[in-house]
């Protein structure tokens, strides 16, 4: 028997919590206004909105709302709905899935899309002249070691059934292919844009989004116009989106208080946010929300004395997380596994390491290093980090570990980390948020044992086959009957990584958006876990 | 003059030449793969070897500078390793605010530090003197970022007479250009303020007094003109010193220049762009310098080129 998931009936099989309301999982908002332009400021300038490649924070929403994939999310959520595809059926062996694809949907250069444009979305996006940064996630599609060798014309795993119909089979049943699908780098682009502009077309980017790029000013703007033949029916409401580059964050809020900015891209800045929480007209304005981010310190598991679990735990037990925050004015939340509380698999009764020195010191001793011992604490060098490393530096001399601290520019800890060189390292400003809201994103690059080979992610160099076993057999669920079975099974899994204690978790950094008094829509859209800062397409202004 | 030229354009050619290599190898031994980050956190070893490759990062030092210099012979400066636009078309695009706010920054020192030197000379002794000696005092010492931040909240948040940073109109122009001519204008004052009252104990200055022509007659026809020449020469250095400058300002007016360019690319590793970047400002600073020369002798006759 094939399964056939089709809008709400996909969020039910998923078993996610969902406000499933209609077919899009989404109730329009009833005071929602269509018309009116806002203003974003961001600090740098928008990297390439390429979906094939772009990969930072500040162009992912951006590429979110100017292209789409077979999958998108419920706006404000981690749930899963069909996107550009209008049904999915997913084969037995959970090998095949096959996409029957939304009428009518158009490019913004008019095209009509087809699935001759999805499949080369994802051939160019595998091609390895495309230099994607996110090629990798496609590992699962047949046909993928070829075509990344250069030996293929194309994924031999994904064919056009006919116009409307996209069959993709994979080499291996995996549970995360669906967000594959919604990740940018399997967005659809239309074939003669690309061919068209070549390396630039990441400049001059055509797709099916919400909005279409308008205008863009090197160094100073980017104009995103309402797309009006978008193919949700009264999307989005904004007619104009003008994003300024260039701007500090403490000049963006100055303006938005002036009310030129809606929306500091960037945040509420350090030093101004005590200010801005304690005036009750701004603090309004301010909408909190989690992310899925997770601060931690790393410590390389290959190398004395950190190849000792005791030494681990005990670094886990020595950090003051509750002093570390205040740090940050309190922006984040106390970490104790590395999942973050509104990812999927989050256990939220696993208590984690106490706050305990007089045990840290204990183990320690238990350890052989009853004196403690030296060692270094890498950190990226902008602020807050620094201060956060020195107060951690403190906890950890007060059990004996005296860590010097080395601060280095992002790039070159990155180095470190990756050569294996680094001791310990405090991951803030480089710390992983999840590519897609699902537990394995966060294991495999910086957890298993995939990552944790010379240049990986994995820092601390932990590498347990058991536990890539489990994650191979949870990932194999792709039954959505068995999504439950399978969080159990992460869940299990991120317990046993903290038996290990490879890192010590610190906190979640919690996002807090401001926005200017004109702007509406629910609260969840200024903190959407998939888009950030905000979900530009269903956000609006009152006046 | 001809000679003179072609031995400072040979000069000026070495010069750049030693500074792309300087730069270049800085960047190389610099503890940061560039393949690791234009291939980000996810790539699998294999993505990271095949751009490795199809970037020829994979060769030695020596080829990959002796492309990098074959490049600029086509004026290909490369492309960007994370924005993945063309190193030229991302500074050909931020030139020419940078040069705007160049221009007037230089009318602002000048017009400044001018006034100031002159006034002072003119009150030597007095509290006047002291008081303005010791605001260029401050315009030298200040640094640019509390300075910029300083005339963007009185002038911007408490005054609201100007907009808060940004680019566009001449009310935008005006608080950057103020902030980079004030360091200037305090050189400037304490050089002007010398060199008149040098001039005005010189014997034509006395002369032209004792032919009856009024103070204010002498000042601006006669003495004034000596007193300016060795801050004219001066102005094509300044490009010089702007280049560090407008960093630091840029970044703070969000001034959208190559000095905002340069900030972006070094928080962000990005190699191509910051050798586009310095071999750009170099070419400045020998175009300032080589300004200066040429209109020295053409202002006083007593230096002359060879």
């Amino acid at each position: 028997m094939k399964r056939l998931l089709a809008s709400t009936a996909l969020l039910a099989a998923l078993a996610l919590p969902a406000l499933a309301q209609d077919g899009n999982g989404w109730q329009p908002d009833p005071d929602a206004r269509q018309g009116g332009a806002i203003v974003i400021t961001y600090k740098d300038d928008v990297a390439t909105l390429d979906p094939a490649i772009g990969y930072d924070w500040q162009n992912w929403s951006m590429i979110k709302s100017l292209f789409d994939g077979l999958m998108d999310y419920v706006p404000g959520t981690t749930d899963l709905r069909p996107g550009l595809a209008e049904s999915v059926e997913i084969s037995d062996d959970g090998l095949t899935y096959t996409f029957t694809l939304r009428e009518g949907v158009r490019f913004h250069n008019g095209r009509e899309m087809t699935a001759e444009d999805v499949k080369y979305s994802l051939d160019r996006v595998t091609d390895p002249e495309t230099q994607s940064p996110g090629a990798g996630f496609f590992g699962m599609i047949e046909g993928f070691d070829a075509q990344m060798a250069g030996e293929a014309e194309g994924l031999s795993g994904v064919e056009v059934v006919d116009p409307r119909t996209v069959r993709i089979t994979l080499s291996r049943p995996d549970a995360t292919f669906l967000h594959v699908m919604a990740i940018n780098f399997s967005y659809v682009v239309p074939r003669e844009a690309v061919e068209e502009h070549g390396a630039d077309f990441g400049r001059n980017p055509v797709g099916t989004g919400a909005y279409r790029l308008g205008e863009w000013t090197l160094g100073q703007r980017l104009v995103f116009e309402r797309n009006e033949d978008y193919w949700m029916e009264g999307l989005p409401y904004l007619d104009r989106i003008t994003i300024e580059v260039g701007q500090e964050p403490t000049v963006a809020l100055l303006r938005l208080q002036n009310g030129e900015v809606d929306i500091p891209g960037d945040g509420i800045p350090p030093a101004q946010f005590q200010q801005v929480m304690d005036d009750p007209d701004q603090a309004e304005r301010v909408v909190r929300g989690g992310q899925l981010h997770t601060g931690y310190v790393t410590m390389n598991v290959t190398e004395p004395p950190f190849d000792d679990v005791r030494v681990r735990q005990a670094v886990n037990m020595a950090i003051n997380k509750d002093r570390v925050i205040q740090i940050i004015n309190g922006r984040a939340v106390p970490a104790n596994q590395p999942l973050p509380p509104s990812m999927p698999g989050y256990d939220p009764d696993y208590e984690g390491y106490p706050y305990d020195p007089e045990g840290a010191r204990a183990l320690l001793a238990e350890a052989g290093y009853p004196d403690g011992f030296d060692t270094e604490l890498f950190v990226m060098n902008t602020d807050p980090n620094p201060r956060i490393a020195q107060a951690i530096q403190q906890d950890l001399a007060a059990i004996g570990i005296r860590a010097s601290i080395q601060s280095l520019a992002q790039a070159n800890v990155i180095e470190a980390g990756g050569a294996g060189t680094a001791p310990m390292i405090w991951s803030g400003g480089m710390a992983w948020i999840a590519d897609f809201p699902d537990p394995a994103n966060f294991y495999y690059p910086i957890l298993g044992c995939a990552g944790a080979g010379e240049g990986g992610w994995n820092w601390a160099k932990y590498c347990n086959e058991d536990l890539d076993a489990m994650a191979e057999r949870a990932d194999s669920m792709s039954d959505p009957a068995q999504a439950e079975e399978r969080l159990a099974l992460w869940t299990e899994i991120y317990a046993r990584i903290m038996e290990d204690a490879p890192w010590a978790p610190v906190f979640h950094e919690e996002r807090f958006t401001m926005r200017s008094p004109r702007m509406g829509g629910a609260d969840e859209l200024y903190v959407d876990p998939v888009s950030i800062p905000i979900n530009y397409d269903y956000v609006y202004v009152t006046e | 003059m001809a000679l003179y030229l072609a031995r400072r354009l040979l000069q000026s050619v070495l010069i750049l030449l030693g500074v792309t290599f300087i730069t270049f190898f800085l960047l190389y031994v610099l503890p940061a793969d560039p393949v690791r980050q234009i291939a980000g956190r996810s790539a699998t070893a294999q993505t990271v070897e095949s751009i490795r490759e199809q970037l020829g990062l994979d060769q030695p030092f020596w080829v990959q500078y002796g492309r990098y210099l074959w490049g600029l012979l086509h004026l290909d400066l490369g492309r960007s390793y994370l924005q993945r636009a063309e190193v030229a078309e991302l500074i050909w695009a931020r030139l020419p605010p940078t040069l705007l706010l160049m221009a007037a920054a230089i009318a602002c020192e000048v017009a400044i530090g001018l006034t100031m030197g002159i006034w002072a000379a003119l009150r030597r002794g007095t509290a006047t003197d002291t008081g303005l000696m010791l605001a260029s005092f401050a315009g030298v010492s200040a640094p640019q970022f509390v300075v910029g931040l300083l005339l963007l909240y009185v002038f911007g948040v408490w005054l609201r007479w100007l907009p808060i940073g940004g680019y566009g109109t001449f009310a935008h122009l005006i608080l950057p250009a103020l902030t980079l001519g004030l360091l200037g204008a305090g050189w400037y004052s304490r050089m002007m303020r010398s060199s008149m009252i040098e001039v005005l104990r010189q014997d034509f200055v006395r002369t032209a007094r004792a032919k009856g022509l009024t103070r204010a007659r002498v000042i601006v026809r006669h003495a004034l003109p000596n007193a300016i020449l060795p801050i004219v020469a001066m102005i094509g250095i300044d490009i010089g010193i702007f280049m560090g400058g407008i960093v630091v300002v840029e970044s703070v007016f969000g001034w959208p220049g190559i000095g905002q360019l340069a900030w972006q690319a070094i928080q962000r590793v990005d190699i191509p762009i910051i050798m586009g970047v310095t071999l750009v400002s170099a070419v400045g600073i020998i175009l300032g310098n080589l300004l200066a020369d040429i209109v020295a002798p053409l202002i006083d006759p007593r230096i002359t080129l060879r």
